[in-house]
């Protein structure tokens, strides 16, 4: 069978490239407004105006040929065939920004020289009118000697020409590469050529400039990151009251409409005390995650990202890390894997290695539903001044613990296990853009659809297994045993519980840690399950899992519970792609090792102190 | 007379300058070639925007049609001079 043609999208980060690629193909990879946000190779289907399929690669940007880091050399290996993709693309699609010719018409000028068939898009040529710029891609076109489209991607504009012009490059042989030349010969002749195609250039208005003078101000910038950050945690409790309403009613609704229809017994307790109990006590907590997945979609695609990192650089720095490595850092707050994903961007092997190693002490979105359960039964919500939650504060205090918790990791990895020299921080600031409503839905929807197969899938199999296991066996009849306590889950949640009993854990924490590697929000959920079996009055929902999470913990117990998910040993998914990035278990091993050590010893000084102060 | 250049580390913010020269070895190699990169050479115009965390941290510069951030210590490799 003949292979349908690869054609590849390379270009500098930031051209557009995965915009193209989803606007060509239809579909759904992450755009953002940030180097570094395609860490490897996507491949998409594409249909030529005669109707022959090409198979589209969009790969990660890259300034040249000659890569810094592990994300850039999969762009070398896929366009000169190295590294186990022996198949050369048999066109290139060379995205260039056109606000930005002088630079992006360089790397242009050293793939265009590979000598394959090739085409220009000249991306957000829209963005580059509204800087006042008028370009004449026919004189790029003759001078480069490969066609020129203009393209909107982001809008659909251009993309029947660049199709079209695809379509008459495909077929065409390849001439011999032309000799490399040094990048400064090359950066000349990019700098004519744009001159020559700006055809005017008149001063636009610089917003960007007037943002960035306040972003960027020495004081402002980190009093502005830290209030984003704050109105981020607040928002996550206040938006989200009414939504978890919605959803907890309906799920007393299914509950009621279970039991009325499905006589008492086994499927009526599998499904009700099982399945509901546990699924619905994790379901809950979407809107949540959707707030925060917001807010952190909205900072992507802005080009803020950037610029917190530029302004975490110095305090980076002091950690051994360099700014760069903030960005991961804050995508791990939404999720640890795509955030260890993209360490892929950064340079120095020994910095990725210790990002790495501290992206799950950004608390995840998984590690919300603990901490909001926790927080909502033992905090009281109240005001303070007025109009800062108390609840919403002490939020922010975890996260804050979370990330304090991390830079201390990272010296002591810098100093120890991953010694070596510090690398520097060197980054692009892309043009600040309006986030496309477009592109944030579909970074929620994703988000949503991930959110709720994990919750079909692990969370519903974990939660029923941990019902068996707490529902047999029953104990003899006027037994003084209780049903948890009788059951093989039980048992072994007792035998745990000497192990945490010293940093205060009970049997229900005990029970809940075990499954809770499978996913951290499963903790709720089997502290959900254990007390609808035990609960004999029938309640059921957020409500009166709060009242009864009230009589059994105390509030040190709580707090200690709410400090190991600071440190919390992560789940198998963080565990199998540290795995995966670090080519072997030694490091993922590693970090278990020392997050639960961490976690141990941080949950214990939280209770014993909390003891001590008499709370 | 010879002329005398100033560091783009300590140079005055929001001010035209042009690159005089560049210490390409006080650099570490991947640093030279990201700032090759960037389209740092001699004879191109920068422009110094804006300076994190009085004294220390990263710059801010234009350098031909785009902002980039560097470190100080690679800044203090590029020597400038006004206009």
């Amino acid at each position: 069978m003949n292979l349908a043609p690869l054609v590849a999208l390379v270009g500098n980060p930031n051209a557009g490239k995965s915009a193209l690629f989803n606007a060509l193909t239809g579909a759904r990879q992450k755009v953002g407004n940030y180097p570094g946000v395609t860490v490897e190779r996507h491949s998409g289907r594409l249909a030529l105006d005669d109707g022959r399929p090409v198979e589209l690669v969009d790969l990660p940007g890259t300034y040249s040929l000659d890569p810094s880091s592990a994300d850039e050399r999969v762009t070398r290996d896929v366009v000169t065939g190295q590294g186990g993709y022996e198949r050369t693309p048999d066109a290139l699609v060379v995205v260039i920004d056109a606000a930005n010719l002088d630079n992006h018409l360089r790397f242009a000028l050293q793939l265009i020289a590979l000598g394959r068939p090739t085409v220009i898009a000249l991306n957000m040529i829209d963005l580059a009118e509204r800087d006042g710029l008028t370009l004449d891609p026919a004189v790029l076109a003759r001078e480069l000697g490969v066609p020129v489209v203009p393209t909107v991607a982001v809008r659909r504009r251009g993309l029947d020409e660049l199709r079209a012009a695809l379509t008459g490059l495909i077929g065409t042989a390849a001439t011999p590469p032309a000799p490399e030349e040094e990048i400064a010969v090359l950066q000349k002749r990019a700098r004519a050529l744009s001159r020559a195609a700006v055809v005017s250039e008149t001063p636009g208005r610089r917003w960007g400039a007037a943002l960035d003078a306040v972003a960027l101000h020495p004081l402002f910038g980190p009093v502005i990151l830290l209030a984003l950050l704050f109105v981020m945690f607040q928002a996550v409790f206040a938006w989200s009251e009414a939504p978890i309403g919605w959803i907890e009613a309906g799920f007393a609704a299914l509950e009621t409409f279970v039991t009325t229809l499905i006589p008492d017994g086994f499927i009526q307790s599998l499904l009700t005390q099982g399945l509901i109990a546990g699924v619905g006590a994790v379901i809950v907590f979407l809107p949540q995650i959707l707030i925060l997945f917001l807010f952190i979609l909205v900072l992507e695609a802005s080009g803020y990202m950037v610029r917190a990192a530029f302004l975490m650089d110095r305090m980076m720095a002091r950690v051994g890390l360099s700014g760069r490595a903030f960005i991961p850092l804050l995508s791990s707050f939404a999720c640890a894997v795509p955030g260890i994903m993209a360490t892929r961007s950064i340079e120095d092997e020994k910095d990725r290695l210790t990002t790495i190693l501290i992206a799950p002490l950004m608390t995840c979105s998984a590690r919300l539903p603990v901490y909001t359960i926790i927080i909502g039964a033992f905090i009281p919500n109240r005001l303070l001044g007025g109009w800062v939650g108390l609840q919403g504060l002490v939020l922010f205090g975890l996260y804050v613990l979370g990330i304090l918790g991390a830079f201390v990791a990272a010296l002591v990895l810098r100093r120890t296990v991953t010694k070596g020299a510090s690398s520097g921080f060197m980054m692009e600031m892309p043009k600040y853009q309006w986030p496309q409503p477009r592109d944030v839905l579909i970074g929620l929807w994703t988000r949503v659809e991930i959110f709720l197969k994990r919750a079909g899938t692990t969370i519903a199999l974990t939660t029923i297994v941990l019902w068996a296991l707490l529902s047999y066996p029953t104990p003899p009849a006027g037994s003084p045993v209780s049903q948890v306590d009788y059951s093989v889950a039980g048992r072994i949640a007792n035998g745990v519980e000497v192990i945490v009993r010293p940093i205060g854990f009970n049997r229900d924490i005990a029970l809940a840690l075990i499954p809770a590697m499978a996913a951290r929000e499963v903790a709720v959920a089997a502290i959900g399950t254990v007390y609808a079996i035990d609960d004999t009055e029938g309640e059921s929902g957020q409500r009166s899992m709060v009242d009864k999470l009230r009589h059994r913990w105390s509030l040190p117990t709580a707090l200690a519970f709410l400090m190991w998910f600071v440190f919390a040993p992560q789940c198998i998914s963080t565990i199998a792609v540290t795995r995966r990035e670090t080519n072997g278990w030694k490091w993922p091993a590693f970090m278990v090792g020392y997050l639960f050590a961490a976690a141990y010893i941080a949950a214990g000084i939280t209770y014993w102190a909390s003891v001590a102060l008499g709370l | 007379m010879a002329t005398t250049f100033d560091s783009l580390a300590t140079f005055p913010r929001q001010t035209r300058a042009t690159v005089a020269t560049i210490d390409w070895a006080a650099l570490q190699a991947p640093e030279a070639r990201r700032l090759r990169e960037f389209g740092f050479e001699e004879g191109v115009g920068v422009e110094v925007l804006h300076r994190s965390f009085l004294g220390s941290g990263p710059i801010a510069c234009r350098v031909g049609r785009m902002t980039v951030a560097i470190r100080r210590t690679v800044a203090a490799a590029i020597q400038v001079s006004r206009g």
